[in-house]
Formats: C-alpha cells, sequence, structure tokens
C-alpha cells in the first residue's frame, strides 16, 4: 500500500466531505419518484436512514470491516472473510491516514446503500421497517461486503492467490455500495410486494408516476457533485492511484453520466416521442454509478462508452422490471443502482488492460448476486417477521404522511380521490 | 419458488468458487466461473417467476 501524503490526505479529506451531497441526491429522486402523499415520510426516511446507519455501523459494522481479518485456509490459499478491527472505533484518532479516510468513506457509503431499498419501497414501507432494514444493512452485510472488497478480503485478493489481474476492483463503490443497495432494493420489493392498485388481475399494469420532477432532476445534479467526490477520493484510497490520475478519474465521471443521459434521452424520443424526464434522471445516475465501478481504471472514451450503455439498458430495463417481470420499484433502483453497477464492474474488466481483471470482476458479480442477495433475502424475510415492512392496507389508502406522521407533505394541496381504490 | 431459486443462486456460486480452486488452466477456470454464473442466472429466473405470480395472484 502507498503511503498517502499530506496533500493527498487533504485533497482526499475534502472530497468526501462533498460526498454526501451524493445522498442528498439520492434522497430528492426517491422522494420526488414516490406519490405525493408520502413525500415527507420518504424524506424524513432517509435522513432517519442515514442517522440509524452512523450509529449502527460505528457500535458493530466498523468492528468487522477493517484490521488484519480472519483467514481460512481453503486449498491451500488464504481466503480473508472478516474483519477484525477494535471495537467501538478505538483508536480512530491515532489510525493511520489511509485507515481514517476508508473508515469516512465507509461511513458515507453505507449510508448510500441503505438509502436505495427505502427508495424501492416508496409509498408502502414502514419508517420503522426502513430503519431496521438500514441496521442490518450497516451491522452485518454492507460490512461483509466492504471487508471483502476494499479491506484486504479474498475478494481483493483474487490477483495475489489466482493470479487474475489486480484483484476484483471497485474503486468508487459500484458493487460494496451500488450493486449491494440494488439487490437489498430487490429483496424488499419481493418481500413488501407491490403498492396497492399497481398490478390488476388483469390487464397491464397501472402508472404511478413520480410526484415531483423538479426533485428528481435537481437531485441528479446534487449526485453529480457527491458523486465526483466519492470516484476521485475512492481512486486514491482503494486504487491507490496517483494525483496526476485524479482528474481523469473526475472526467470519466462526468463524461458516464453525460453520455449515460443523452442515450436515456434518444431512447425515451425515440419510444414515446419525446424525452421522458423520469428516465433520462435514471439514466443519469445510472451512468454515474457505472462510473463508480470504472472511472479509476478506463479512459474517457472507454468511460463516454460505458456510460452510453448504461443510458440504454436503463429504460429498456425499468420497463421491463415493471411490465413484464411486475416489479413495482417506484425509484427504478434496481436498474439504477443494480443492472447498471453491474455493468459498469464488468466494464472496468473489459476496458482495464491487465489479464484475468474480467474473470475477477465475472467472480465478484457473482458472490454478489449467489451470495449476497440470498443472504440479503434470508436476513430481511427474518426481519420481516419480526418488523413488518409494509403498511396496513388503511395506510397505504391514505398516505405515508398523514399515517405514519399525522400530516403532509403539502397541506395546501388538493388531493385528487385515487381511482384505483374505488 | 423464491427460495428455491435463491437456493439455486447460491449453489451457482459455489460453482464458480470451486472452478477457481480447482483449476489453474485460464480457459477452464473462466468456463466453469460463467457455467457458475449461468446457474445464478436460472436461479434469478426461477425467482422472478416466483415473484410474478405471487404479484399478479395477489392483484393488488
Amino acid at each position: 500500500m502507498m503511503p498517502i501524503t499530506d496533500s493527498a490526505f487533504a485533497l482526499c479529506l475534502a472530497l468526501l466531505l462533498f460526498s454526501p451531497l451524493a445522498i442528498a441526491g439520492v434522497a430528492l429522486v426517491n422522494t420526488g419518484l414516490g406519490r405525493c402523499r408520502s413525500a415527507a415520510q420518504a424524506l424524513l426516511g432517509n435522513l432517519a436512514i442515514v442517522a440509524v446507519t452512523a450509529i449502527a455501523f460505528a457500535l458493530v459494522g466498523a468492528t468487522f470491516i477493517g484490521g488484519m481479518g480472519h483467514v481460512l485456509q481453503l486449498a491451500g490459499k488464504p481466503w480473508n472473510w472478516l474483519g477484525t478491527a477494535p471495537y467501538l472505533l478505538g483508536g480512530l484518532g491515532t489510525a493511520g491516514p489511509h485507515a481514517q479516510l476508508a473508515l469516512l468513506f465507509e461511513f458515507l457509503a453505507v449510508a448510500l446503500v441503505a438509502q436505495i431499498p427505502w427508495g424501492s419501497g416508496a409509498d408502502r414501507l414502514r419508517l420503522t421497517a426502513g430503519c431496521a432494514i438500514a441496521v442490518v444493512l450497516a451491522a452485518v452485510v454492507f460490512p461483509l461486503t466492504a471487508h471483502w472488497i476494499w479491506s484486504g478480503g479474498w475478494l481483493s485478493q483474487l490477483g495475489v492467490n489466482f493470479g487474475l489481474g489486480a484483484g476484483f476492483l471497485d474503486g468508487g463503490g459500484a458493487a460494496t455500495v451500488q450493486m449491494l443497495g440494488g439487490v437489498s432494493a430487490l429483496a424488499v420489493v419481493w418481500i413488501a410486494g407491490p403498492r396497492k392498485g399497481k398490478f390488476p388481475k388483469e390487464g397491464l399494469s397501472t402508472a404511478l408516476p413520480g410526484h415531483n420532477a423538479v426533485y428528481v432532476l435537481f437531485g441528479c445534479l446534487l449526485a453529480l457533485v457527491g458523486w465526483l467526490g466519492w470516484n476521485v477520493a475512492g481512486a486514491l484510497i482503494w486504487l491507490h492511484a496517483p494525483l496526476s490520475a485524479l482528474p481523469v478519474a473526475a472526467v470519466n465521471t462526468l463524461l458516464s453520466a453525460s453520455g449515460a443521459v443523452a442515450a436515456t434521452f434518444a431512447i425515451t424520443r425515440l419510444r414515446f416521442g419525446k424525452p421522458d424526464a423520469s428516465l433520462c434522471a435514471n439514466g443519469w445516475l445510472a451512468g454515474l454509478v457505472a462510473s463508480s465501478a470504472c472511472a479509476g481504471v478506463v479512459t474517457p472514451i472507454a468511460a463516454l462508452c460505458v456510460g452510453f450503455i448504461a443510458g440504454i439498458i436503463t429504460p429498456l430495463l425499468v420497463e421491463l422490471f415493471e411490465l413484464a417481470l411486475s416489479i413495482d420499484d417506484p425509484s427504478g433502483a434496481i436498474t439504477v443502482h443494480g443492472a447498471a453497477g453491474l455493468w459498469g464492474l464488468l466494464a472496468a474488466g473489459l476496458f482495464a488492460p491487465l489479464p484475468g481483471q474480467l474473470l475477477a470482476q465475472i467472480v465478484g458479480i457473482a458472490t454478489l448476486l449467489g451470495l449476497v442477495l440470498p443472504l440479503v433475502y434470508l436476513l430481511f424475510w427474518l426481519l420481516n417477521r419480526v418488523v413488518p415492512f409494509r403498511v396496513d392496507s388503511d395506510g397505504e389508502r391514505i398516505g405515508m404522511d398523514l399515517h405514519e406522521l399525522g400530516g403532509g407533505a403539502y397541506p395546501e394541496f388538493v388531493i385528487h380521490r385515487d381511482e384505483s381504490y374505488r | 419458488m423464491k427460495a428455491f431459486g435463491l437456493l439455486v443462486m447460491a449453489s451457482g456460486f459455489f460453482l464458480a468458487i470451486a472452478a477457481l480452486v480447482l483449476y489453474s488452466a485460464p480457459a477452464s477456470r473462466a468456463a466453469f466461473v460463467l457455467c457458475g454464473v449461468a446457474v445464478e442466472g436460472l436461479g434469478l429466473t426461477v425467482a422472478v417467476r416466483g415473484h410474478m405470480a405471487a404479484a399478479r395472484g395477489e392483484g393488488r
């Protein structure tokens, strides 16, 4: 590991202090894509999730993420599977600069992980359930995956142990944050089920459009600032990139998002005659997500291609999930964070010039799909027995704001009668 | 059905890991890792089909 110089430390700290803007952006996107009668609950949920994940991660999760780790010897190879850091952030003040920056990065990343399933469960997920999900992710699942990928765990050692490139590469958190959030969102949607009236027994699914395109689009702009901080800081912390490589990582992030939104704009214009604001927002975020995997390891033109492809697949997958697979995902998180994260990770292997890198990326993706998704589903299924995820039908009818908070986000609005409940 | 699909996905993961350990030649290792990923894909398909049946059946 390269030592971090004072200037790199200061730069990285400053970048990380900007990254909460990504959290704010995703919170606005989640809120805007939900219904107006659940807007206050959605935004309060995002705030509560940030708080709960920070506490759960400090008390439990941070212990299992760093340190030397527990190593299993299997087939003559070491498999570092669990971290062994001091309890309750002990020794953080005296830790080295790299360890301090890594922990700050993880503190911020875990909040975004838990926000992603909250967006997918919009309009029917209880606030208590959202917080309980956040605790499980921050205390158990995120520390495991982050240790495997970032903190010297077995996925990061695939290069050393099996000659697969530089091991599993994930500089900006496309796997640890985005894809983990995406598979968690899928598990939440599977357990909570669709919103009332979304999939009638006969006929097509009912369109339940987001209530505020301005929140959604402004959230995308905020997210760009946060993502720039995350990807550049991640390149420095996790990929040990030199300072001279950081502007390229920033340019790659912007190019990936730009290519993605241009592609989504064109696709929706071709399909519907006019560009679709919410799908373009999803495309922009998908470009940012895809850049999280590869911004630090590919050329600018490759980043543009990665974003362009992410922008093409996003509107098609959103439509496929809703119309063909009966997946009710109001924020499109499964596509935006899960599928685009998967594509970004694959693209990092395709465009990175290291032999065996593509296979390392495939093994990492296989781990997230084949091990982490079943684990998350099992944990959430058990959690749902203790803390029911879904609000009762009366709560869903009157809206989450009135049901859970006793007041709406827009008290002067006239709420139209919902035809689906007649 | 959903649980069965998830179990199949987990077995696909272990197949991919077994390929890493058992094969040293890059081609055969890559082929067997891809087989593991394909099994995961089958499991995901089964799980999604299980969800579709439940979502439409409930008619929420």
